[in-house]
């Protein structure tokens, strides 16, 4: 097998459709037969960067890619874009507005989970210029599995 | 335990799911900041919120929970009960607090080590 990419749309400020990207992808993993607790960890990953794209930025794509010995997760969005990464790095660090904190987001915990949970994370942004979160995960680690 | 039996040991109201409600209960959360429960919720678990609102559907199938208990007798949106019922999550209402649901939970043995 080379590779599969699977391709969903994100909207800003969408809570009806959100989560929905992150519910269909690991569906898809969990048919392909991948490791349990890497879907896990693809799934907060995932879940988070959607939401981040929902709340924070703007219309965008969610795009996960499996091949023999990686998945990849890529969420780019049309939004603001972000200033300072570091500072958004930072647990608990946070510009969700009220009503996105009434909903139980802004804990500043998102990127934080990201980085927790993939092997490796890219953040790309721009203040006016998007966002652009990408995931790896290594699949070897997580033993046996193939398609 | 199986959901089905802590729902009705506790009385709560079962509004979405009956599908689901014979799974095993493997532990239990609260927590009402989705981004804290996404990361330490246990899978099988029961998940007491305050949070009524859809996307505690997908939170809820991501972590691969049991069931949802809402507490302090709150209600969830219409959306959340139709979507849960679509998804075969076990949705619920009571109106005690999270923190007597976890009490009479803990006593009823979900959550300890091992066999909940
Ligand atoms: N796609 C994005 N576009 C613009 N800003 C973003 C984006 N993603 C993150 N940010 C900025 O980074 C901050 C931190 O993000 P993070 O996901 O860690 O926390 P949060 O979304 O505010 O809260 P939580 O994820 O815990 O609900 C956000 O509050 C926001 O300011
Ligand atoms: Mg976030």
């Amino acid at each position: 097998m080379a590779s599969v990419s699977k391709r969903y749309p994100v909207r800003a400020r969408d809570f009806l459709h959100a989560g929905e990207a992150s519910i269909q992808i690991q569906a898809f993993l969990k048919a392909m037969g991948l490791d349990a607790g890497l879907i896990r960890r693809i799934a907060i990953c995932s879940y988070e960067a959607e939401m981040n794209a929902v709340i924070h930025g703007g219309d965008g794509e969610l795009e996960m890619t499996l091949a023999d010995e990686w998945v990849t997760l890529e969420v780019r969005d049309a939004g603001p874009g972000i200033a300072d990464i570091e500072l958004a790095m930072q647990p608990g660090y946070s510009t969700a507005d009220e009503t996105a904190r009434e909903m139980g987001f802004g804990a500043g915990m998102g990127l934080p989970n990201m980085k927790a949970n993939a092997d490796e994370l890219r953040l790309e942004s721009a203040p006016g210029r998007g966002t652009r979160a990408l995931m790896v995960f290594r699949r070897e680690a997580a033993g046996g599995g193939a398609p | 335990m199986k959901v089905a039996e802590l729902c009705e040991t506790l009385g709560w109201k079962a509004l979405a799911g009956a599908r689901g409600l014979d799974r095993e209960v493997r532990g239990g959360y609260c927590g009402d900041l989705l981004s804290d429960v996404m990361a330490k919720a246990p899978p099988g678990c029961l998940w007491l919120t305050v949070q009524g609102h859809l996307n505690i559907v997908a939170v809820a199938l991501l972590r691969e929970m049991a069931g949802i208990v809402i507490t302090s007798g709150r209600e969830p949106d219409a959306d959340t009960v139709r979507r849960a019922e679509e998804e075969g999550i076990p949705l619920f209402t009571s109106p005690a607090s999270a923190f007597t649901l976890a009490g009479r939970l803990w006593e009823l043995g979900v959550g300890r080590t091992g066999a909940a």
